[in-house]
Parts: C-alpha cells; sequence; structure tokens
C-alpha cells in the first residue's frame, strides 16, 4: 500500500473511531495516539524521505491535511462530550425549585413611629428641622408659656401627671416649641420646625384612651406666614398620610396658644366621603387641631408679636395609625404583640 | 349645652331644618355633640282621661282604668303605677304603639284582665331620670288638666322640639345661653336677634334698705346684686318652663328653682335664690370663709370650708358656697315666701378652685369659671324677680341691694383690613370686613381700612386683634381661604448628628431581626430602678392612677420585659424585641431628671426555627452579642470590650458582660436572671442595654478609606488547650499585644470542650492573619513571629499547643 492509502484508511479508520467515541479521557487517548510523536501520521511523514522529489510534496500535503482534519474531528467530539458532561452533571444537580427558601430575619419600626418617619421625611424635605425636648417638663414650658396659666379653665381639657407643683410629664409636645422659640436666632431666618414624641395624660387606659401616646407638633414663625399656608401645608400631611384624592376643611376650635384656632377633618379615606362607620356617616375625621401661634406665646418667647407671626399644628400618630390600619384599641401599640407588630412589616 | 330649636324662635326668625343648622354651627362656631328629638322614634302615645279606676280582683297593686282616649269606647287598661288615679290626664301608649327603646306596645292580658296599652311615666317614652319631675319619679305622669284625650302627646311635653346639643368650648361660654346661642347664629345667618327685656313692675311700698344690707369685696364679687321678693307662693312651674328645663338637661322643682335655673339658660347668668326668713341679721357678705368655719350644702353634704372658698355669710356664718352651691338650711322650701335673689359675677379662679377642691362641678359653677355676660347681670336679676312674682303670685321689693357692680364698658380694639389678609392669606376688601363685624353685632368705626371695633361685653373672650381676626376667618368661612405654602426664605432640612445615630440604631437593629418595641414610660417603683446603669433617684409621679405607673422608667429592659410576658402568656414565644428611649436619671438635689438615650433588647426562643433546610437555633448568649458586636461596628464604634460581671442582680452571674468601649462603661448584655424570668412567666431571655447617648459622643468619624493590600495574605492556625477559665479575650488581646506589626486579625474559629481534652480544659482554636501592604510576606518572617507568640503564650497561660 502506498503512503496516500495509508492516509485515506488511517484518516477514514480514525474519523469513525473519533465519531464514536463516548470518553472525554479516550478521546484524549486517540489524539496522543494519532498525532503524537509515535503516531501513524508522523510515521508517514517519516517514511516521506523514501519518496520521490515529485510525490513528496503530495504525501506531505496530504498527511497535512489528515492531521488537520483529523485535529478538527477530535476537538469537535471533545468539545461535544464535554457539552454532555455538563449536561449530565447538571441534570444530576437538579433541585426542587419549590421547596421553601431560607427565611431572611428582619425586624421593622413600630407602626407608630413609621407614621413619624413618614411625617419627619416629609417636614425635612420641606425645609423643617426635627427638634426634641424633655418628657419630664416643667408647667412654665408645657402651660404657662402655651399662654395657659395656672388657673386656666382650659387646662381641664388636659389632665396631667404631675411630678411636683412645678414638675410634670408634658401633655403636649408644644413645650419644645416654646424652648426652641426662646433660642431661636430670627435674624437668621425662620423658624421651621416639627417636634415628635411621647406625651402623657392622666387618663385611665382602655380602647380609645391612653397614659401614653405620641404627638407631632409643627411650627412655622416668619414675616409673613398666613392661614392660608397652615391649610396648605394641612392638605400636603393629609394627602401624604391618607392619599392624594384627600382634602380637608377646617373647623373652628379653641387651643389657648393659637388664635384663630381650627380643627382639621380629612375626608374619608374609606368610603371617599360617602359616609362609613369609620366617618361615623360624615365623610369627615377628624385628624389634628391647628391654628396662627397666639401674640402671647410670641411675646412670652421673646418674639416681637408685630413683625412675626406664624401657624401650628398639632397631631396623633396613634390616632393616624388606628385610622390608617384600622386598630381599634390604643393599647395594642404599647403591649407589643409580636403577632400585632410584625402586621406592619410591609414597606409603606 | 342643649339648645332648643323652638326656643330659639323667640329670638332670631331661623327656618333650617335642625341637622343643617348643626352642620354650619360646627363649621362657624363649635362643635355639635348630636341633633336628637325625644319624639323621633315613637309611635301612638295620646293624651288619656282615667274616667274610672278600680282595684284589679286578683292583684293587690294594679288597677284597672277605663280611658278616654277620645275615641267612641273607653280603653281598658291595666296599670300598676302606684299613683294611678281617677280624673287625670294621663300619657297612654295605644295598643300596637312604640315607647321609648323600640318597645311595641300590643293589647294583652294581666292576671285574667284585657288590658288595651300602657299608661306611661316620663321614662317609659324617653325622658331622663335625671329630668324627670321628682313627684313623678316614681309613677306615671299627669298631663296638664287641659290637654285633650286622644292627641299626640308630644307637643303637650315639648318631645317635638329639635335639640341641638353643643360642645362648647372654653372661650365660648357666651355660647353658654340661648341669648348667647341666638347672637351667634344672626351673625352666620346675617339675620337680627330681638330679644325681650324685663319688665318689671316694682312693689313700692317697701324698699330694698328696709330688708337687706350687702356687703361685698370687691375682689371676690365684682358684681353682688341682690333683690328680695315677698309673698311668693312656692309651686309647681308652668308647663312652658317645664318644658324648656328638661328639654335642657334640668329637672324642674318649683317656681322659684325654675325660674334661677330658666335664667341661667337664657342670659348664662347664674342665680342663688335664699329663702330671706332664714338669713340671720339681715346683712349679707361675701368673703373668704374662715378658719374652722363649715356649711351644709344643698346635697346634705356637711363641708369644711377652705380659706380660699368665697362663702355668702350671715351673722351666724357661711348661708352658701358663693357660685358653686347654696346651703341647706338657707334653701327654698315649700313654705318660703320672702325670697332673696342673687345675681353676682365671682372670681373666676376662686371659683375654680372650690369646685376642685369640693368637686362640685355645677351648670354654674363652669360658667363663673368660664366666664359671664357683665353687662346683663341686673338685667337677668329683674327678669327673673319678675318672673318668680308672675308665677308665685308675689311682690318685688322696690330696689336692689348692691354689694359690689363693676363698670361694664364694651372694648375697643383696633384692626386694618391689611393686617387681617396679611394673617389670613386672603384679599378682603374694607366693605367686607365690615359687614362682618356688623354681623356679628360689634361697633364698628372705619377710616380707609382701619377698624375701631367695640365689642360687646357678652363676647368677653375677644380682647386683641388676634380674637377679631378669628371671627372674620369663622364667619367668610375656612372653606373660602386659598391653601399656599410659606413663601419665606429656604431652610435646610436635615437631622442632627444625634437624630441620626438614633435613626441608624433603630435601623441596624431591624436588620438585624429585631422588631421595635414601644413600652410605658411609666412603671412600677421597682421595675423602674432595676437593670440600672448608673446611680440615680426615681421620679415618681404625685398623684398616679395605679400602682403599675407610679415611676419613670430608669432602664429599657423592664418594659421589654414586660412585652415578653405578654407575648409569652400568649403563647408567643419567640420574641426580638428592641427598643429605643429615654430613661431618666434624677440626681438627688434636682426635682427633674436627666433624659438619657438609650438602646435595649430582649431576646427569647428561638433565633431561627426547625426547617428542611436548617437545624432550629436557639437564641443564645452570643446570638445576642452578634446583635451588640454588629451594632456597634455599623456605629462605627471601635476598641470595644467585654467584661464578664456580676454586679447588676437582676442578670445571670455567670452569663453577663459589661460592654466598655475603652475604658468607658457603655452597657451589658447577658442572660436575666432566672429569678427574674420566673417572676414575670419568662423563658431564658437575653438582654442588653445601652448608653446610646455615650456612643453618640464619642462623634464618630465617617469611615476612612483604607486601601486593601496588593500581596497575599498569610495565615496560621493553632489550637491551644488551655484551662477553662481563660478568657477568649485574654488570649487575643495577648496575641495581638506580642506580635509584630505584621499580624492583622485574630479570629477564634472553634471552641472545644469534652472527652477528647481534660475536664477542666478546653481548646480554643484561632487562625492568625498576617499581612504587609508594601511587600510579599517572606514565610519564614511570619513563622518567626507566629512561633515567638506560641512560645509566650505557653509560659503566659500554660496553654497546650495542639
Ligand atoms: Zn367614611
Amino acid at each position: 500500500m502506498d503512503l496516500k492509502d495509508r492516509l485515506t484508511e488511517l484518516k477514514v479508520k480514525a474519523l469513525s473511531e473519533i465519531g464514536t467515541v463516548e470518553d472525554l479521557k479516550k478521546i484524549n487517548e486517540i489524539r496522543v495516539n494519532l498525532l503524537g510523536k509515535k503516531g501513524p501520521i508522523t510515521e508517514v511523514l517519516r517514511g516521506m524521505k523514501d519518496l520521490s522529489k515529485e510525490e513528496r510534496p503530495v504525501v506531505g500535503s496530504l498527511a497535512n491535511k489528515v492531521r488537520d482534519e483529523l485535529t478538527e474531528a477530535i476537538t469537535q467530539r471533545r468539545e461535544k462530550l464535554e457539552i454532555i458532561k455538563t449536561a449530565r452533571k447538571l441534570e444530576k444537580e437538579k433541585i426542587d425549585v419549590t421547596l421553601p427558601g431560607v427565611p431572611v430575619k428582619a425586624g421593622q419600626p413600630h407602626i407608630i413611629m413609621q407614621v413619624i418617619d413618614q411625617l419627619e421625611k416629609l417636614f425635612l424635605g420641606m425645609g423643617y428641622q426635627v427638634v426634641d425636648g424633655p418628657e419630664v417638663e416643667e408647667d412654665h414650658y408645657n402651660f404657662e408659656m402655651m399662654n395657659l396659666p395656672k388657673d386656666h379653665p382650659a387646662r381641664d381639657m388636659q389632665d396631667t401627671f404631675y411630678i411636683t407643683e412645678q414638675i410634670l410629664m408634658r401633655t403636649q409636645t408644644s413645650p419644645v416649641q416654646a424652648r426652641t422659640m426662646e433660642k431661636h436666632d430670627f435674624t437668621k431666618g425662620p423658624l421651621k420646625m416639627i417636634s415628635p414624641g411621647k406625651v402623657y395624660r392622666r387618663d385611665t387606659d382602655d380602647a380609645t384612651h391612653s397614659h401614653q401616646f405620641h404627638q407631632v407638633e409643627g411650627l412655622v414663625i416668619d414675616k409673613h406666614i398666613t392661614m392660608a399656608d397652615l391649610k396648605g401645608t394641612l392638605q400636603i400631611i393629609a394627602r401624604t398620610v391618607f392619599g392624594d384624592e384627600r382634602e380637608i376643611r377646617l373647623r373652628p376650635s379653641y387651643f389657648p396658644f393659637t388664635e384663630p384656632s381650627v380643627e382639621v377633618d380629612v375626608s374619608c379615606f374609606k368610603c371617599e366621603g360617602k359616609g362609613c362607620a369609620v366617618c361615623k356617616y360624615t365623610g369627615w375625621i377628624e385628624v389634628l387641631g391647628a391654628g396662627m401661634v397666639h401674640p402671647n406665646v410670641l411675646t412670652m418667647a421673646g418674639v416681637d408679636s408685630e413683625t412675626y407671626g406664624g401657624f401650628a399644628f398639632g397631631l396623633g400618630p396613634d390616632r393616624f395609625a388606628m385610622l390608617k390600619y384600622g386598630v381599634d384599641d390604643i393599647r395594642e401599640f404599647y403591649l407589643n404583640d409580636v403577632r400585632f407588630l410584625s402586621q406592619f412589616a410591609q414597606k409603606g | 349645652m342643649k339648645v332648643s330649636t323652638k326656643w330659639l324662635k323667640d329670638y332670631i326668625d331661623l327656618d333650617i331644618n335642625p341637622e343643617e343648622l348643626a352642620e354650619k354651627i360646627e363649621r362657624t362656631a363649635v362643635e355639635v355633640d348630636s341633633v336628637s328629638r325625644l319624639d323621633k322614634k315613637l309611635k301612638k302615645i295620646v293624651v288619656g282621661f282615667t274616667v274610672e279606676v278600680r282595684k284589679h280582683p286578683e292583684s293587690d297593686h294594679l288597677n284597672i282604668c277605663k280611658v278616654d282616649v277620645g275615641e267612641d269606647d273607653l280603653l281598658q287598661i291595666v296599670c300598676g303605677a302606684p299613683n294611678i288615679a281617677a280624673n287625670k290626664k294621663v300619657i297612654v301608649a295605644l295598643p300596637n304603639s312604640r315607647i321609648a327603646g323600640n318597645v311595641k306596645i300590643k293589647r294583652s292580658k294581666m292576671r285574667g284582665e284585657v288590658s288595651e296599652g300602657m299608661i306611661c311615666s316620663l321614662q317609659e317614652i324617653g325622658f331622663s331620670d335625671s329630668v324627670v319631675p321628682k313627684v313623678y319619679a316614681d309613677g306615671i305622669y299627669f298631663l296638664p288638666a287641659d290637654a285633650k284625650p286622644g292627641e299626640p302627646v308630644y307637643s303637650y311635653l315639648g318631645m317635638d322640639e329639635d335639640i341641638i346639643d353643643l360642645d362648647v368650648t372654653p372661650n365660648r361660654a357666651d355660647m353658654l345661653s340661648m341669648r348667647g346661642t341666638a347672637h351667634e347664629l344672626a351673625a352666620i345667618y346675617d339675620k337680627k336677634v330681638t330679644l325681650k327685656k324685663p319688665e318689671l313692675k316694682e312693689d313700692l311700698t317697701d324698699n330694698i334698705s328696709d330688708y337687706i344690707q350687702v356687703e361685698a369685696d370687691k375682689e371676690l364679687a365684682p358684681t353682688y346684686l341682690l333683690r328680695v321678693i315677698k309673698d311668693v307662693q312656692v309651686k309647681e312651674s308652668p308647663m312652658w318652663l317645664q318644658k324648656r328645663l328638661w328639654n335642657a338637661g334640668i329637672r324642674p322643682m318649683n317656681n322659684v328653682v325654675d325660674v334661677t335655673n330658666y335664667i341661667l339658660l337664657d342670659y348664662g347668668q347664674p342665680l342663688h335664690s335664699f329663702d330671706y326668713q332664714k338669713i340671720t341679721g339681715k346683712r349679707i357678705e361675701v368673703r373668704l370663709a374662715k378658719p374652722g368655719e363649715t356649711l351644709q350644702t344643698l346635697d346634705e353634704e356637711e363641708r369644711e370650708l377652705l380659706s380660699s372658698d368665697i362663702v355668702i355669710a350671715d351673722d351666724n356664718g357661711p348661708i352658701a358656697l358663693a357660685g358653686t352651691m347654696g346651703g341647706l338650711n338657707s334653701g327654698i322650701s315649700a313654705d318660703s315666701q320672702v325670697i332673696a335673689l342673687e345675681a353676682a359675677v365671682f372670681n373666676s379662679s376662686a371659683i375654680r378652685k372650690t369646685a376642685r377642691k369640693h368637686n362640685l362641678h355645677s351648670e354654674a359653677a363652669m360658667r363663673f369659671e368660664r366666664g359671664i355676660n357683665r353687662a346683663t347681670v341686673a338685667e337677668a336679676l329683674d327678669m327673673a324677680a319678675q318672673l318668680i312674682s308672675e308665677l308665685g303670685n308675689g311682690k318685688v321689693i322696690s330696689g336692689f341691694a348692691v354689694g359690689a357692680q363693676a363698670n361694664v364698658q364694651s372694648i375697643v380694639v383696633t384692626i386694618t383690613t391689611k393686617k387681617i389678609n396679611d394673617v389670613l392669606g386672603t384679599g378682603l376688601q374694607d366693605a367686607e370686613i365690615r359687614d362682618i363685624f356688623e354681623r356679628l353685632g360689634f361697633g364698628v368705626e372705619e377710616k380707609t381700612g382701619s377698624f375701631k371695633v367695640s365689642v360687646p361685653a357678652r363676647r368677653w373672650d375677644i380682647s386683641i386683634p388676634a380674637d377679631l381676626i378669628e371671627e372674620v376667618a369663622r364667619i367668610y368661612g375656612y372653606d373660602n381661604l386659598p391653601a399656599t405654602l410659606p413663601s419665606g426664605e429656604l431652610t435646610p432640612g436635615k437631622y442632627t448628628y444625634k437624630q441620626q445615630v438614633i435613626r441608624d440604631t433603630r435601623s441596624i437593629l431591624e436588620e438585624s431581626g429585631l422588631m421595635q418595641a414601644i413600652s410605658y414610660g411609666l412603671t412600677s417603683d421597682k421595675k423602674a430602678q432595676r437593670f440600672m446603669m448608673e446611680d440615680a433617684q426615681p421620679t415618681k409621679l404625685d398623684f398616679p392612677m395605679s400602682s403599675d405607673r407610679t415611676t419613670v422608667r430608669m432602664n429599657l429592659i423592664s418594659g421589654l420585659l414586660d412585652d415578653v410576658a405578654y407575648n409569652n402568656a400568649r403563647k408567643v414565644s419567640d420574641v426580638m424585641l428592641y427598643e429605643q428611649g429615654r430613661v431618666f436619671y434624677r440626681d438627688a438635689d434636682s426635682d427633674r431628671p436627666r433624659e438619657v438615650e438609650h438602646v435595649a433588647a430582649a431576646m427569647t426562643g428561638l433565633y431561627s426555627a426547625q426547617s428542611w433546610h436548617d437545624e432550629k437555633k436557639q437564641i443564645d448568649f452570643y446570638v445576642a452579642k452578634g446583635v451588640v458586636e454588629h451594632l456597634l461596628t455599623k456605629l462605627g464604634v471601635t476598641d470595644i470590650s467585654y467584661e464578664t460581671s456580676q454586679k447588676h442582680e437582676e442578670m445571670h452571674p455567670g452569663r453577663t458582660a459589661d460592654i466598655f468601649v475603652g475604658n468607658l462603661f457603655i452597657g451589658f448584655i447577658g442572660e436575666v436572671h432566672p429569678n427574674i424570668s420566673k417572676e414575670y412567666g419568662i423563658g431564658r431571655t437575653y438582654v442588653f442595654e445601652l448608653d446610646l447617648q455615650k456612643i453618640i459622643d464619642f462623634n464618630n468619624e465617617l469611615i476612612v478609606y483604607q486601601p486593601v493590600s496588593k500581596y497575599p495574605v498569610i495565615t496560621r492556625d493553632v489550637a491551644l488547650a488551655v484551662s477553662k477559665d481563660i478568657e477568649n479575650a485574654d488570649i487575643i488581646n495577648f496575641i495581638k499585644a506580642q506580635s509584630g506589626k505584621i499580624l492583622s486579625k485574630v479570629q477564634l474559629f472553634d471552641v472545644y470542650e469534652g472527652a477528647k481534652i481534660g475536664a477542666e480544659q478546653k481548646s480554643l482554636a484561632y487562625e492568625l492573619t498576617y499581612s504587609d501592604s508594601s511587600k510579599t510576606l517572606a514565610d519564614d518572617v511570619v513563622n518567626a513571629d507566629f512561633e515567638k507568640v506560641m512560645s509566650k503564650l505557653q509560659e503566659k497561660f500554660n496553654v497546650e499547643i495542639r
């Protein structure tokens, strides 16, 4: 047999072997055997020295061609086998994707804090500062600076836990406003603040009363603050907390530290104003109190009430949360039943 | 204040349905509690005439009555009322009628006798016990003799009147009277009021000075007036008067007392009537009570008077507590004939004090506390004297005694259109503002947008421009105000550093799996003083409501343990709560405590439950410690150490550590002492409490970026067998101290105690990491350092290197 025939035969045989091999290790062996230094092709090439000058390039080129073809066939076969191998391996690694995931341990803010956070975010965005103050307060700041002298009948509106005659558990967060107004330098710009925090009333705890609850009170003092500004601000609060479609209405009320004073109702978010149990069939829900800061309050804090004026409002995050989430017992907020708290894990 | 719309119509021409009226009042003046009508749900209740009353043969308390209800046949009705009598006009609930409480009355048989309906008491048709005249309290009611049988009873009893119950705010005491309310409605609806004036006929044969002398301290009673009416017959008041009283929630008594109550409602002027003949010495003095004085008040209570109580006294001592309650002895009785009638204004804070100290919160006291119309004191007195004389056939003695009489003038307040518009954000015109003031019945002098407003005495709540602005705003209508936002200088809104740390703390703990709790700040004395982190005095309430809430907390853990107990009692055993809030440390020489921000957590039960994927994981000390470590790391706190501590008596002595930053104690962590857990009825609970203020005070700088070393690190592992009482921290600190600069980290990765090691021993395994940021470390350099430290460890702790 001449070299050309040997090469052809070799090629046919090798291609068939490559085509049927199933093992990656084997294909490697085949490669070494066929294309290695001791392999048949090398052998053919070595045998070329006996060929004639004319035959030599012909056989040489044929041998190279065969080697290239076989190399290509081996590479392809190996790739194919690798794909199969991976597929088999992955097949074995198949899992039941319907099994439950490993729970992520996550806590969340208390629902009242969520309401407060929402309001803080809103007011920080409008350029207000958040100001904290003492929970154990002086009568002076809690009442007197709020235009409520010692024997004022409106003191009956708030039953107070006294520590001594002069010291008490604050009944509202407005003393923080008095303290801040006293210190604020109005030449440096307006005062815009909210004061969130705990307050205390001498009340017997039941479904709608709690001796401890929260307030967020707001105050803006500047040269040209109007009641229309108050109305616009209250509208934003109502819409932020209760939804974009909410309307508000103001009703006359009385707080010693504001004049005029108003009670603020928001259109019922449950029934869209048609009337339901939440709004007691009125279409409106009372949500907060507000007003224009009483000149006495400004004067007592050392602010010139001729030049400066402003508005104040106060709202109860407990009440907001009760309304918004249909909680019908305020005590739930302070008992911290995990099953209660965890219901408010959802964002928003 | 219960306002009858029918009564209102005497003063103002209003034809508006009561719901609409109530809504308008609520939007413009004061809140409305309810709108009601006594006859609202009643049906077929008519006047009856008892033609015949005879004993029921089968009963000793029932009577069989033949009743004329305006039909051809008499009805037979069995009646059990003790005061049933023949020839009386009574209230009859016909068969198939509906009485109070939605009760249906049917034809029935009572002990064999047919009963075609029911003869009713006032309570049975919806009257409150508190307004039913005493004589009818336990029986049926007798209608006036001229009532027509068969007609509905409602108008005879005033049950067809709409009653609007106003919740009057303290500033609007003017609306605690019918006349004041009429003025308000006149302003709201732009109407005129027509008020009746007294037309008093005095008996000129006598003069008041012959009857009585009055002295009053002007400070205590700026106005004190007295009239005397003689030859009065005390008797039942006419129906029109009784109806007005009970519709306002007041029980009719007799013509004298009823008139004083009527005037109270009409003018808002409290009056008091004395039996003139019981006044000793015919001399009255308004003064403060003297030490030791007592008075038996109308409620038959013997009261020890306080030196702050204003009293009305005669020669024998106090005969009334001014403005709050009269004395029993000098009160009106059925046989009083000469009436001394007092109309006064008392010092409001003194009345408030008396009402509080003696717990006498009457309609009169409330009005004196909030203020009354000083312009109509004398007019109200005249109106009352006239009515008493008319209703009791008496004669009003000429003149009235004056103990004090304040001069009453309108208050003038000046304001401009500009100021009003500046405050309200409106564009009101001068004429609109003038119109509002005029509707309110105020005097107005205007000069190009500047108003001089004379406010009548009936609106004593108005004294400054802001008060007038409120009047304009509410009459103009809050709905008509525009809605804008403050337009001044821009201000930045951001948290302070302290506020930011507090909020970061909360979110770090939440991402660690803890839920935020908010517990009560007031707790028991005992719980307030547990888990203390520094020496301090408790802050206690003066008058607590209950023994559970007497003291302001000085720790957060107590509250969290209350929460854990609440959960465990409800079969919720896995609890991971944290709380951020204040504790209140009081120094012995101070009334007010320092308020310090703390953060604490309580963890009990499973950290994670058994699942198909994982073994269950119980919460233990190290789970809790992991939370603290995570928190402090995230807050940028460094140089933290944990030292075993036995100084917290509420904590497990072997499982508690104090936490230090450098040398500064910032809190503790550990297992709650089993005695405390038992007291709360809770499982093993791990807690920590940190002084957040101290962490805030470190004012940790922002994290500074450290370049990551380009060169590979080298690690060496070692297991050390040591005596059990040696703590991990001792080893780690020693290794760190003894190693060269190339040691970058030491980490414990295993702890072993058990059979493979001596009973008094434990094995701690560490990985030491070496690195150099400037060059590749050579093995021999690391080895040298490592060997040096190991041999020192052996010397120091007698460790066996395994
Ligand atoms: Zn609704």
